[in-house]
């Protein structure tokens, strides 16, 4: 086996944080070489490094490439030796075409004139190649995400890619788009394409990774090959969190009391197309001290039904009853959601959920600012108190609570919306994917503080595209299709295929 | 985890070199303003730093300070407003008609004057707010509108003059409130002609509390870990700042004391820098800034506080236009022609961002008195008003250039 990359004695500083120390990493000619740890281990920075949105200079160490040592000025260079990095967060414009998207920067032209046919006809190919079944004229924005990850994929193969690196490209997938992805980034490998992949889906680098990278604390701790043998996703936490975990789920005392809060024909309309019905006739309830998951499909309506229900904050013509321990309820406003002892964790952390130019201390309270001031005047020394505090329960990694979110790894800006909804100390707490991008250490405190929560007679409403976490934490799970509640499974009788059953019948 | 908040706390002591980067664009607004004044000392033959000059520098400033103290507040909001100048000409004209021809007394004309700016400021605020209008265009929009109102008002004439106490609102000054044989005697130990002890009193007191809450406030951060400026840099910064109070309230004394726009101008700044540092109001501000649907989504109102941030410019553009007014003694057309541009550049000169969420009070009082300190040292030097455009631009554009680079090489 030859050695493609080489990593030697990587450190990176940040202004009071070392984000990598004395790292070394080497990948091996066409494998699929996974890097994981826990949020904030420094996996992101180091793929930084490599790619040359850090600079040389503003790290320590060398990188070897093809035997070679060298060194990136910016993206461009590492793209030119075809390492091409595609980011926690895509970077697609979202009102151009798949075709301009593939060759921005990069465009098929002659004297700065484009040449559309041959544009459109290579974009058709690198698009079969990804087996994406879309038209080069279709715009982003009116894709999914699952088949946004395969453009950008197919983006760094328009750029002749030899190192593919993927941070969290499933993140933010459903199971079935997943599979696909892992699916092609195989098919690369058997093209002799090499992959860095990040990943908190453990289950999915035991599928397709050749060898794994375990960072912890800024530091490579260790490397296992599973090719030799089988390495069992125990032994990967174990390295990862530097200890053993016994259990994925907390346990739990369950005590489900009085009906708490409840929907009653919900009806939403699509915010822009009038006659567009989003939600229809939904029925839903949960009790004091429950926890209700709710399954489906991405775009099958949940986040709209949650929203639509915080304030109104999503949809247009929103018809039905909301009861809060049995009397009426008036959620129409977000403030008065609020009041009324909602909360709505979103999904969306950059767009929805954070102030980033912010601090983490000004992110937490900044949905109960109450909470901290007197008559309009902010109390910071308690800010400050209440900050620390949940830094200490979500153990949220940072050097100061008084850091830009923006400078948070992605897994630890989560925790700061975490946060922020448990400060604002809600009856009905609804968390959509609550767990996306988070570790696994950090998952099981997540689900410790659902069971707290319940515990204390609230109602948890979790909305969740990874089945294992719904099975494992909730007492109730409604299936959500096309706008419609189709199902609602208790405990006992759900499982994955019959969850499964209900979302692909229709 | 003892291991981690131990790892967490060693890191957290960072140098004087680093804290002095992160912390440039404050240290280099400050410094620039004196770097800035000291040239013109030198430029002017010293007539920068003289007892009138530095009372005219504010009495000329006043209005301009006055309203880039809305305008940051406007901006931190993520929006503009470009009618500032045409609404303070527009308040101006009114109070001169209301004065002039309809002979009200002044306890009225203030009042309907501010009252009149607010809801001019409510009208635009409401159309960006409720009607997601541009506020590029809804204020481009008044900047006409206000700016033709004002010629109409006058009927293109000018108008004055006004009643003397309308006239102190600008050219009054404090009174000496302490003992008069106390400043007798001091005026004969400085040998100046006279000697305002109130005003330097003032500057004593101001100094002494700024010094108080800047104390109180480290032994506050310090007892909560946050991480504050370098004992070095703390003494420093206050040696200039009170060195250069005192030295000011030195010199007005020796001239006529403190003037009535100055202590207006001092108040409001301090109330606006409260009022967006420390409340629950200026922090909804600053994350509708930086994020509206994320503000949104927390329960903020949204649209009635960009709605009440334009009011507010309209009331502080409204008293800027009066005490225009009664510093020139006269209302005229071309009153606040192009001084929407000297505010915004003030504001961004600051430090603020075009995109909202980003941008301090006391960098936008800074900020103008950049651009005044620019235009009457340059004033007095003789250069020429063309030049003295393109100067201005240069400096606005090298600010936001610095800017870019220093969060660039941050990031
Ligand atoms: N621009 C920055 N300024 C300051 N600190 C930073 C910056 N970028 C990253 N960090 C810090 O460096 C550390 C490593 O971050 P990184 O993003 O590499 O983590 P990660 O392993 O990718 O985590 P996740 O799984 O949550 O994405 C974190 O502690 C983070 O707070
Ligand atoms: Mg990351």
């Amino acid at each position: 086996m030859t050695t493609i990359l080489e990593m030697r004695g990587i450190t990176k500083t940040f202004p009071g944080v070392k984000a990598l120390d004395d790292v070394d990493l080497r990948v091996e000619q066409g494998e699929i070489h996974a890097l994981v740890g826990e949020n904030g281990a420094g996996k992101s920075t180091l793929m930084k490094v490599l790619s040359g949105v850090y600079p040389a200079g503003s790290y320590d160490g060398e990188i070897v490439y093809n035997g070679q040592v060298t060194s990136f000025a910016g993206i461009s260079d590492s793209e030119k030796l075809g390492i091409i990095i595609i980011h926690q967060e895509l970077a697609l414009v979202p009102l151009l075409s798949v075709a301009e998207n593939l060759f921005l920067g990069n465009e098929v032209a002659r004297n700065g004139v484009i040449n559309w046919p041959e544009m459109y006809q290579r974009t058709d190919e690198l698009l079969a190649k990804v087996g994406l079944n879309e038209a080069a004229s279709t715009t982003i924005e009116s894709m999914g995400v699952g088949k946004q990850q395969l453009v950008e994929i197919a983006k760094a193969l328009a750029k002749n890619v030899k190192l593919l690196i993927l941070d969290e490209p499933t993140a933010a997938l459903q199971e079935n788009d997943s599979q696909k992805l892992l699916e092609l980034l195989l098919e690369l490998k058997a093209q002799g394409i090499t992959s860095i992949l990040i990943s908190h889906k453990l289950n999915e680098i035991s599928q397709v990774a050749d060898r794994i990278t375990v960072i912890r604390d800024g530091a490579a701790v260790s490397t296992l090959d599973c090719r030799a043998e089988e390495i069992s996703e125990e032994h990967i936490i174990r390295d990862m969190v530097g200890r053993d975990m016994e259990h994925r789920y907390p346990e739990r005392q369950r005590n489900i009391g009085q009906p708490l809060f409840e929907i009653k024909n919900w009806n939403v309309w699509h915010p822009e197309h009038k006659d567009r019905q989003m939600l229809r006739n939904v029925n839903f309830n949960v009790r004091e001290g429950e926890i209700v998951g709710i399954a489906g499909l991405m775009g099958s309506g949940r986040t709209e039904l949650a929203m639509s229900i915080f304030g109104k904050s999503y949809g247009r013509n929103i018809s039905g009853e909301a009861f809060l321990k049995g009397q009426p309820v008036n959620l129409s406003t977000v403030d008065k959601a609020i009041k009324a002892g909602l909360a709505y964790c979103t999904e969306d952390r950059k767009e929805l959920g954070l102030v980033l130019e912010e601090s983490i201390v000004s992110n937490i309270t900044l949905a109960n600012l109450e909470g901290v001031s007197r008559g309009g005047v902010l109390n910071t020394a308690e800010e400050q108190k209440v900050a620390e505090r949940y830094r200490e329960a979500m153990n949220i990694r940072t050097p100061s609570v008084h850091q830009k979110v923006v400078n948070l790894s992605g897994g630890n800006q989560q925790k700061v919306v975490l946060s922020k909804w448990l400060f604002a100390n809600p009856q009905v707490l609804i968390l959509d994917e609550p767990t996306r991008g988070i570790d696994v250490g950090a998952k099981f405190e997540i689900y410790g503080i659902m069971n707290e929560l319940a515990a204390e007679g609230r109602g948890v409403v979790m909305i969740s595209s990874e089945m294992p976490e719904l099975l494992g934490m909730c007492d109730r799970i409604y299936v959500m299709n096309e706008g419609e509640l189709v199902a609602e499974l208790s405990a006992e009788e759900a499982s994955q295929e019959r969850i499964m059953s209900f979302i692909v019948t229709e | 985890m003892t291991e981690e908040l131990s790892k967490s706390k060693a890191v957290r002591q960072k140098s004087v070199g680093e804290y002095f980067a992160a912390h440039l664009r404050e240290y280099g607004l400050l410094l620039a303003l004196i770097a800035i004044m000291a040239f013109f000392q030198v430029m002017t033959g010293g007539v920068m730093l003289k007892s009138v000059n530095i009372t005219n520098l504010f009495l000329q400033n006043s209005y301009i300070i006055i309203m880039a103290l809305g305008m940051l507040v406007v901006i931190v909001a993520g929006h503009i407003d470009l009618s500032v100048g045409s609404v303070m000409g527009f308040i101006g004209a009114l109070a001169a008609i209301l004065m002039v021809n309809y002979d009200w007394p002044l306890w009225a004309v203030f009042p309907v004057c501010l009252t009149a700016g607010a809801l001019i400021g409510a009208a635009q605020g409401y159309w960006v707010a409720y009607w997601s209008i541009p506020p590029f265009i809804v204020t481009l929009a008044g900047m006409l509108v206000f700016r033709g109102l004002s010629l109409w008002l006058l009927e293109g004439q000018s108008v004055g003059p006004f009643p003397k106490e309308f006239q102190l609102l600008s050219t009054g000054f404090i009174p000496d409130f302490m003992p008069e044989s106390m400043s007798a005697s001091l005026a004969e130990t400085f040998g100046a002609r006279r000697f305002n002890t109130g005003a330097l009193s003032l500057g004593v007191i101001g100094s002494a509390v700024i010094v108080y809450l800047g104390l109180k406030k480290r032994a506050r951060n310090k007892a909560y870990g946050i991480e504050d400026e370098p004992k070095s840099f703390f003494i420093g910064r206050n040696i200039i700042v009170i060195g250069g109070l005192l030295f000011i309230c030195f010199k007005l004394a020796t001239f006529r004391g403190l003037p009535n726009v100055l202590v207006t101008m001092a108040v409001l700044t301090i109330a606006y820098a409260f009022l967006t540092q420390s409340t629950v109001i200026g922090r909804r501000l600053y994350a509708v800034g930086g994020n509206e649907k994320a503000a949104k989504l927390s329960g903020i109102k949204t649209k009635r506080l960009t709605f009440l941030a334009f009011a507010n410019m309209g009331m502080l553009a409204a008293l800027a236009g009066l005490i225009f007014a009664a510093r020139l003694n006269t209302a005229t057309p071309k009153a606040g022609f192009a001084v929407e541009l000297d505010v915004i550049a003030a504001v961004f000169i600051g430090g603020a961002s075009m995109s909202g969420g980003v941008g301090k009070v006391i960098g936008a009082v800074v900020g103008a008195f950049i651009m005044g300190v620019m235009n009457n040292g340059m004033s007095i030097m003789g250069i020429g008003i063309d030049y003295q455009q393109v100067i201005k631009g240069l400096v606005l554009l090298a600010a936001v250039i610095f800017d870019v680079y220093n969060k660039n090489k941050q990031g």
